[in-house]
């Protein structure tokens, strides 16, 4: 589905990701963990097409095109959805409207014709509730006001109304306490198909529990420095990244 | 970054929809301003002498006033002998029947989506058509006259009701008020004219459309609406003009008059042709609105979303006579490429126990400046007089000018005055979030402008908000760049 080869991007004149090799396969699921400043972010963000960042080198395959050609409502079109760390407030713009303009672009994109008011408000209705959240809030305005909590969420409950091929979210786990992040958690594995994958970027292992991937990546300075199974971190949160980064150095 | 500018400008430099010229035969006058073409333009009216000698007086204010120059604007000089004042399509002096109105006419207005036909007209809206100096065609007036509401040209008024016209016109807005109101009083053409009568609630939304056609002329239309004690009516307007090189005048004159108990809603969406790209032609719009809170308990609100002129110089103007009266003043103002506006309110509060409320929402793009000004002021006799007012600035892309000039002049101790103002961007990361959902940036755009703009929308009647929410997102095409 999305195959990474020796990707390197820069901010400014600061390299930040040197060379990232990752293969992600449907229905895999895959954890990059890594200390802060990592690069993680900013993997994220380049995967989505943020301008931010410029691609100095390598290629991103995703599901047989080269996705670093796409725009950035082109890779969500495609299935692509990221898990903002720090979902933005746009006032005034309720999320209902805001998820009808989203789910209509992807769909006509796809050559379907866009749902009726009904079969909307029919998919809010279910999809809300996945990740436990009242009705209500799909009338207010996107991420305006909301808790860290609710802010974290809301980006669950657009994922289950867009229904994306690759997911990747970018520390969905900071800053909620464990009732939310329990909801979260399982309101990403309720959504988890043999046709798609996620990508759970974290700094915890706390969420792991929940959410149990096939692969651990450990990102530090860049580059992936360690790949295993999800005994990795288990054994990270024990040890921290201290003795991956010496071995690696 | 550079990603963002490109599509902020794209954004913004959306294509004017309404700049088709109608080629139709047009009676015009010779260029110029002088006595005579004063006359003249009397004379075509076929008006009463009163009125002949009321413009000849204003034009006598006028030629010793000046421009004004307070306003943060920067206005070409304009040659006033350079400019035609009377131009009118060439047809059967008011046409009594559709058969009668000439098929280009009719084929104009349809193609600015106002059907003249009243089959198909917007249900609940009737319309005076006004293109160039006269009124085309008003639909509905028969239904309306059922109630005793008079709806027509303010040509027909002052040939069918001259007693309402001499007794109201200029009690508002004298001409010596400003240099554009004596311009207006003295050679203004044609506008709309409206009486509800004591206790009557109008039951459709009148609306007058404004459409420049011929070149080289200024518009100067004059609109008076009163609402005698008790009565209730909602008043929409809407303009467009032609794509030119060169700058068009327009210098407008509203007034209303609202009387014990009445209430009155003022909507204005403002869509003249805004110029082009690089900043030329486009509408020059110095207009002047004002309304009086008559009586007690008398309510006025104006509501405006404007979006086209090359340069808009307006004040909608409440003065709150009447004990407990309300005035209103809601206002979406949208620039782009290098238009300019400088517009806001004026809430007098003189009456007892009077609450006014301020709701700006300025959105600036292109390299367009964009500023408010308003003036809270309290008389002496004001008791527990009330005003809130909130101006915001919405700011797309980093070439644009957001400013705001508030006033405020309280002379009594018990009134409460507020001012908020907020100013923000329209951020790469909202932009960004939108782009990820699969929402392209144009789109994007508008969603956030128009939850920017929201509360003032909402003011609107229901079928203009919608029409104002496209004409947002649309005056913005291309200004994300």
């Amino acid at each position: 589905m999305l195959k990474i080869n020796n990707l390197h991007a820069v901010v400014g004149d600061r390299e930040i990701l040197r060379g990232i090799n990752l293969e992600v396969n449907a229905g895999e699921v895959h954890a990059i963990m890594g200390p802060n400043g990592s690069g993680k972010s900013t993997l994220a963000s380049v995967l989505a097409g943020s301008d931010r960042y410029e691609v100095t080198e390598g290629t991103v395959t995703y599901n047989g095109k080269n996705l670093l050609d796409m725009s950035i409502e082109e890779r969500a079109c495609e299935g692509l959805f990221l898990g903002f760390q720090y979902p933005v407030e746009i006032p005034g713009v309720s999320m209902a409207n805001f998820l009808r303009h989203a789910v209509d672009e992807q769909r006509k994109c796809r050559g379907e014709e866009p749902l009726s008011a009904a079969e909307f408000l029919k998919m809010m209705r279910e999809k809300a509730k996945i990740v436990e959240i009242e009705n209500k809030l799909t009338n207010r305005a996107v991420n305006e006001g909301f808790s860290g909590g609710e802010k974290k969420r809301n980006e669950i409950f657009q994922m289950a109304m867009l229904e994306p091929k690759l997911a990747i979210l970018d520390e969905t786990d900071s800053g909620l306490d464990i009732d939310a992040l329990r909801i979260v958690a399982t309101g990403v594995t309720k959504l988890k198909r043999p046709d798609n994958a996620t990508i759970v970027i974290t700094h915890y292992q706390r969420l792991l529990d929940y959410i149990v991937p096939d692969f651990v990546h450990v990102l530090y300075d860049g580059r992936i420095i360690k790949t295993a199974g999800k005994e990795l971190a288990m054994e990270l949160e024990e040890k921290g990244y201290d003795w991956l980064i010496k071995e690696y150095r | 970054m550079e990603e963002q500018d490109r599509i902020l400008s794209e954004a913004t430099s959306g294509e004017y929809k309404y700049g088709f010229v109608t080629d139709i035969e047009t009676e015009t006058i010779r260029k110029g301003l002088d006595e005579n073409v004063v006359r003249t333009i009397s004379e075509k009216k076929n008006e009463p002498q009163w009125m002949t000698d009321y413009r000849l007086k204003a034009f006598e204010c006028w030629k010793d006033m000046a421009m004004p120059t307070w306003a943060h604007l920067d206005i070409p000089d304009i040659n006033y002998q350079d400019i035609i004042y009377y131009a009118a399509p060439k047809q059967k002096d008011g046409p009594k029947s559709m058969d009668e109105v000439d098929p280009e006419l009719i084929d104009t207005f349809n193609k600015l989506g106002i059907p003249l036909e009243e089959q198909l007209a917007l249900a609940g809206v009737a319309v005076d058509a006004v293109m160039d100096s006269v009124s085309v065609k008003t639909t509905f007036k028969e239904t309306l006259a059922e109630k005793g509401i008079i709806f027509c040209s303010f040509s027909e008024a002052l040939q069918d009701h001259p007693e309402l016209v001499k007794k109201y016109m200029g009690s508002v807005v004298p001409y010596k008020d400003n240099y554009f109101a004596a311009l207006n009083a003295a050679v203004f053409s044609d506008g709309s004219f409206c009486y509800i009568p004591k206790g009557v609630r109008c039951p459709m939304e009148l609306s007058t459309y404004f459409r420049i056609n011929a070149a080289n002329t200024g518009q100067f239309e004059r609109t008076l609406i009163i609402a005698d004690e008790g009565s209730y009516v909602s008043y929409l307007e809407g303009c467009t003009a032609p794509r030119r090189d060169e700058n068009q005048l327009h210098a407008a004159v509203v007034e209303i008059v609202v009387h014990k108990d009445a209430e009155v809603k003022y909507s204005t969406v403002q869509n003249w042709y805004p110029g082009d790209k690089e900043g030329r032609g486009g509408i020059y719009n110095f207009v002047t609105k004002r309304g009086i809170c008559q009586g007690d308990n008398a309510k006025l609100s104006w509501t405006q979303v404007e979006t086209g002129s090359a340069i808009t110089w307006k004040y909608p103007n409440c003065i709150l006579l009447g004990d407990n009266s309300v005035g209103e003043f809601y206002s979406v103002a949208l620039t782009n490429n290098y238009q300019q506006a400088d517009t806001g309110t004026k809430m007098i509060h003189i009456g007892k126990n009077t609450r006014s409320r301020i709701v700006s929402k300025g959105i600036s793009a292109g390299k367009s400046q964009n500023s408010y000004r308003g003036l809270v002021k309290v008389g002496k006799k004001a008791y527990n007089a009330r005003n809130f007012s909130q101006c915001d600035s919405l700011l797309i892309g980093d070439k644009c000018g957001a400013h705001t000039f508030p006033y405020i002049e309280v002379t009594n101790k018990s009134s409460v005055v507020e001012h908020e103002a907020t100013t923000s961007k329209i951020g790469e990361d909202q932009l960004f979030y939108c782009n990820q959902r699969g929402i392209s940036t144009e789109d994007a755009v508008g969603l956030i402008v128009n939850g920017y703009a929201k509360e003032v929308l909402n003011k609107l009647p229901m079928e203009f908000a919608v029409e104002a929410q496209k004409l947002l997102s649309l005056s913005l095409e291309g200004s994300v760049g």
